[in-house]
């Protein structure tokens, strides 16, 4: 007898001793036994954008439920912030949002002016918008690209990295550090801009809107991508003020909702640029293709904001770029201040007790919250769009972290 | 709304739970952005003040922009909420300080679902219960980590897991 | 047959004439289309590396050799020296055979493949009925693969690929069976011979003046229900051999590598090779059913100008493969699935249908 019926056979006469052996009935789908399959997406997983695990609860490949772990990559930001001068906190500070380590110094130093009282010279202000803004076209390239990579178009990350590049290239020539800068300090900056960035940014703009064009016909307006993203991971507007999203997240929902609008810092209400909110035109409001969407649209804006400036921008203002720095920095009460990041509002909750060391630094990172909302619009989609609705959230975990 | 306003209304509604209003509003320009707070000295009444927040005609705070603790290193901890309105945008910070060997205070994370990791974090970080919280595990820190490093006190262990831990 | 009977005269003068130099002709023999396969592998891979490089605004490998030229020898030489691990928890037999059966799958395709009028591995008159079902080895394979790795990403990756290919045989097969109906044969050395005479000729184009009867006027009427069985045959081989915009089963993004998540070394490097190997195996059917095989564009062509023209056809197809690989995101399982059921299927029926009525009518 071959070795399987054998086997068959010692089952079924283990089954039923004393039964005569019968056939066995026909399953039915609906008595079928199935079970939930629990898969483990990361910490080491192409497309976790980092560090972040998921425990993610399958039926089949449809998504019952996300747990998100967080916490790899911690690095004791409060608590060493705890332990350093107001001005040692700058570079753990950029080492948060690595991705986009320009907003959050701005958000720092401004909060911290903010408590002292610093009049900051125009001239810095503008160079520190203008770098914000530039960070913020970085930031966004790096997010359109990396969603197009999860969606599975290689191309597109590549073209927005080379234009990165010149943007890298202008840091790098007027603080010497392409990603980590330490640039922005309390009261004024490191170095003043170099010559060649004001030149340098002229070409780029340019360069930018044509980018901008050709990734809109490649990625955003691709049947493929459309329909892999629009309607997919579709959040409401009252949940997300509710659960926290800020950033393209809340404003792919329709909410205009922007920092630098509704709480003016700096000087982001000299210039004039819309706040770019998703559409219905294209893809449901609030779903993954609106996020992706507003993302781009704030490209453009941020390109306005940066003619602008080089419009605006004191060419002859020879003022020391240093000379607003106080020489005592012990501020004394507490404060929360806000400011617009790439991926949403990053606020600073500061309280020092008139000490060279903060007594506390509570950063509030808006990936940290926009995430929060992860397992709440990705139930019941499928595993492949998962992974779309994570890629549009553009988290960084070294914010999430801290 | 201004910030007496909402004050006196508060005051009559929750009375003596709500203490003193710390102002600062008068050495600083930027308005928004105050160092100003509300003390709560009632920790009971955390998620009813926080419910009647959202919800009251006029107030609708329906953004809680930052759950954030702190160690007053006198034997107390706070629990600082930052909410605001987008609506009618104007926002609110209110402190509640707690002894600190039996910290807890009522979650608001049923107001606010924001609060649900940023009262993980708060636990995780500073050992504050959140009563009636729903997922009331470490955020960050593994789950047996001993103590909670944000506590001004804290003393980070010689040895976690058989490893040395000051190298 | 003549090669086959060449190299047998040459070992016969050499051993003696018998069974032993039959057999060693015989593996000579099937040895031509292995090393046609690795030769062309080692181009592929450069090709898929320069011209996604290219594609990308950016110079690919440029250290290895001239301008790069030797980065596929180097990276094979890396593969072949990588441990070849065996994860624990794996069904030892199933994960070990998993890449010969689709290696296999993929090599035995070529056996029909027409390279010019002289060289062909066995003539045999179902070549396109085998060529379809020694593709379905591919399914086996992947399944092997997925389910023999005890991984979860790979079992993922593997009952997509068992749904994708599956379904995707039938338009593929209907776009197969239009060609078949007009040209009214299925050995595919036939079907190249009868589009000799140029590119008007092709099947692409209604195919040879003879078949669509009244002087190749009705040539006009065929052309569209050609043109839509081509289509369907190229979406659907891209499907087939798993490449973007289908390629769900490997979705790196999502399910890690797919079905060979655990595969490391010289396996792995099968597995690319078959994937290479059944990329030019789609690719030269298609140009032998519809692109007139290794019959030249321009008129009458020489047997072996033959190989030279069905070799351009088939990296012609590569390429166009490679170029949508690095432009088009991928779909989603259930899109895929979609534009199989409702979009190719009823397309291929109705162009089966049309293509029947049509011979009939016309001859």
């Amino acid at each position: 007898m071959p070795e399987i019926l054998e086997r068959r056979t010692i089952i079924h006469s283990t089954l039923h001793t004393s039964a005569p052996i019968q056939e066995p009935e026909m399953v039915e789908p609906r008595r079928l036994h199935t079970e939930e399959m629990v898969l483990n997406v990361g910490p080491q997983h192409p497309s976790t954008h980092g560090v972040l695990r998921l425990e993610v609860i399958l039926d089949g490949e449809l998504v019952v439920d996300v747990i998100p772990h967080i916490g790899y990559l911690h690095r004791c930001f409060e608590k060493h912030a705890e332990h350093m001068t107001y001005p040692q906190v700058i570079p753990y500070v950029d080492r948060m949002d690595y991705i986009a380590a320009m907003s959050g110094e701005h958000g720092y130093v401004t909060a911290v002016e903010r408590m002292m009282n610093i009049e900051v010279p125009e001239k810095v202000e503008y160079i520190r918008v203008l770098f914000a803004e530039l960070q913020r076209i970085a930031s966004h390239s790096i997010a359109i690209g990396t969603y197009g990579l999860d969606a599975g178009a290689f191309t597109p990350f590549l073209y927005l990295f080379r234009d990165r590049e010149t943007i890298l290239e202008m840091f790098e020539k007027t603080c010497g550090a392409r990603f980590l800068y330490n640039y922005m300090w309390i009261g004024g900056l490191s170095h003043d801009l170099h010559p060649d960035v004001l030149p340098m940014c002229r070409e780029f703009v340019k360069q930018s809107r044509a980018t901008h064009k050709e990734i809109n016909n490649l990625l955003t307006f691709n049947h493929i991508f459309m329909e892999r993203t629009a309607g997919i991971g579709v959040l409401d507007p009252q949940v997300a003020i509710n659960g926290g999203a800020s950033g393209p997240m809340l404003r792919a929902c329709g909410v205009k909702w922007d920092v630098r609008k509704n709480d003016p810092y700096s000087i982001y209400d000299r210039f004039d640029f819309d706040v770019a909110v998703g559409s219905s035109e294209y893809a449901t409001l609030g779903d993954s293709f609106n996020r992706h969407w507003v993302r781009m649209q704030e490209w453009e804006q941020s390109l306005n904001i940066i003619e602008q400036i080089l419009e605006q921008y004191p060419i002859n203002d020879t003022t020391d770029v240093q000379s607003a720095i106080p020489k005592r920095i012990k501020p004394d009460g507490e404060i929360y201040s806000r400011t617009e990041t790439p991926r949403g509002e990053l606020g600073f909750y500061i309280v020092g007790k008139g000490d060279v060391k903060p007594w506390r630094v509570k950063p509030r990172s808006p990936a940290f919250s926009n995430l929060s909302l992860l397992p709440l619009i990705s139930r019941g989609y499928l595993i492949a769009d998962l992974i779309v609705i994570l890629g549009s959230i553009d988290i960084v975990l070294g914010e999430i972290d801290r | 709304m201004t910030h007496s306003e909402i004050i006196v209304l508060l005051r009559s509604r929750f009375g003596d739970a709500i203490g003193q209003w710390h102002d600062m509003s008068s050495d600083n320009a930027y308005q928004r952005q105050m160092g100003s707070y509300l003390d709560v000295t009632e920790p009971g009444v955390i998620q009813k003040l926080a419910f009647f927040l959202r919800d009251e005609k006029g107030l609708e705070f329906n953004n809680l922009i930052l759950l954030s603790t702190l160690d007053n290193s006198d034997g107390s901890l706070s629990v600082v909420y930052h909410v605001e309105s987008t609506q009618y945008q104007h926002e609110l910070t209110f402190k509640v300080t707690l002894p600190r060997d039996n910290a807890k205070v009522p979650t608001v994370c049923t107001v606010w679902s924001h609060a649900n990791w940023h009262e993980r974090e708060a636990w995780d970080m500073m050992g504050i219960r959140f009563e009636g919280h729903p997922d009331h595990r470490r955020i960050l820190l593994e789950e047996d980590y001993p103590g909670h490093p944000l506590r001004k006190d804290f003393r980070e262990p010689d040895f976690y897991h058989g490893m040395k831990v000051p190298y | 047959m003549q090669i086959l009977q060449a190299i047998y005269e040459f070992f016969a003068g050499l051993l003696k004439p018998g069974m032993l130099s039959l057999l060693l002709s015989i593996l000579v023999y099937a040895a031509i289309p292995l090393v046609f396969i690795l030769l062309y592998a080692l181009v592929a891979i450069l090709g898929e590396m320069k011209i996604s490089a290219w594609l990308q605004d950016r110079l690919g490998p440029m250290r290895t050799g001239p301008k790069g030229t030797l980065q596929p020898i180097a990276d094979i030489m890396k593969l072949l020296q990588k441990e070849d691990t065996t994860p624990t928890a794996a069904d030892r037999t199933l994960y070990q055979l998993a890449p010969w059966v689709i290696f296999i799958g993929a090599y035995a395709a070529f056996a029909v493949l027409p390279f010019s009028a002289v060289y062909i591995g066995a003539r045999i008159n179902t070549g396109v009925f085998y060529i379809l079902s020694i593709g379905s080895l591919t399914v086996v394979s992947i399944l092997l693969a997925g389910w023999g790795s005890n991984n979860k990403y790979s079992l993922i990756g593997a009952m997509r690929s068992v749904a994708q290919i599956i379904s995707y045989e039938i338009p593929v097969a209907l776009a197969v069976l239009t060609v078949v109906l007009v040209a009214g044969s299925m050995d595919l050395q036939t079907i190249a011979n009868l589009q000799g005479g140029g590119i008007q000729n092709w099947f692409l184009f209604g195919g040879p003046k003879r078949i669509a009867g009244f002087g190749g006027s009705m040539n006009i009427v065929l052309t569209p229900v050609m043109l839509i069985a081509f289509a369907i045959y190229f979406v659907g081989s891209l499907a087939e051999t798993n490449r973007v915009p289908f390629d769900v089963p490997e979705a790196e993004s999502e399910l890690v590598a797919g079905y060979h998540t655990e595969y490391s070394g010289m396996k792995f490097a099968i597995f690319f090779l078959a994937e290479y190997a059944s990329m030019f195996a789609v690719g030269s059917i298609a140009a032998t059913l519809f692109l007139g095989g290794w019959q030249s564009p321009f008129g009458y062509t020489s047997a072996t100008i033959g190989i030279f023209w069905f070799i351009l056809k088939g990296l012609a197809f590569v390429f166009v493969q490679m170029w949508i690989r690095w432009t088009l995101p991928r779909l989603r399982v259930d899109q895929v699935m979609n534009v199989c059921w409702k979009v190719l299927i009823p397309f291929g029926l109705v162009a089966v249908v049309a293509a029947s009525v049509l011979t009939v009518a016309l001859k």
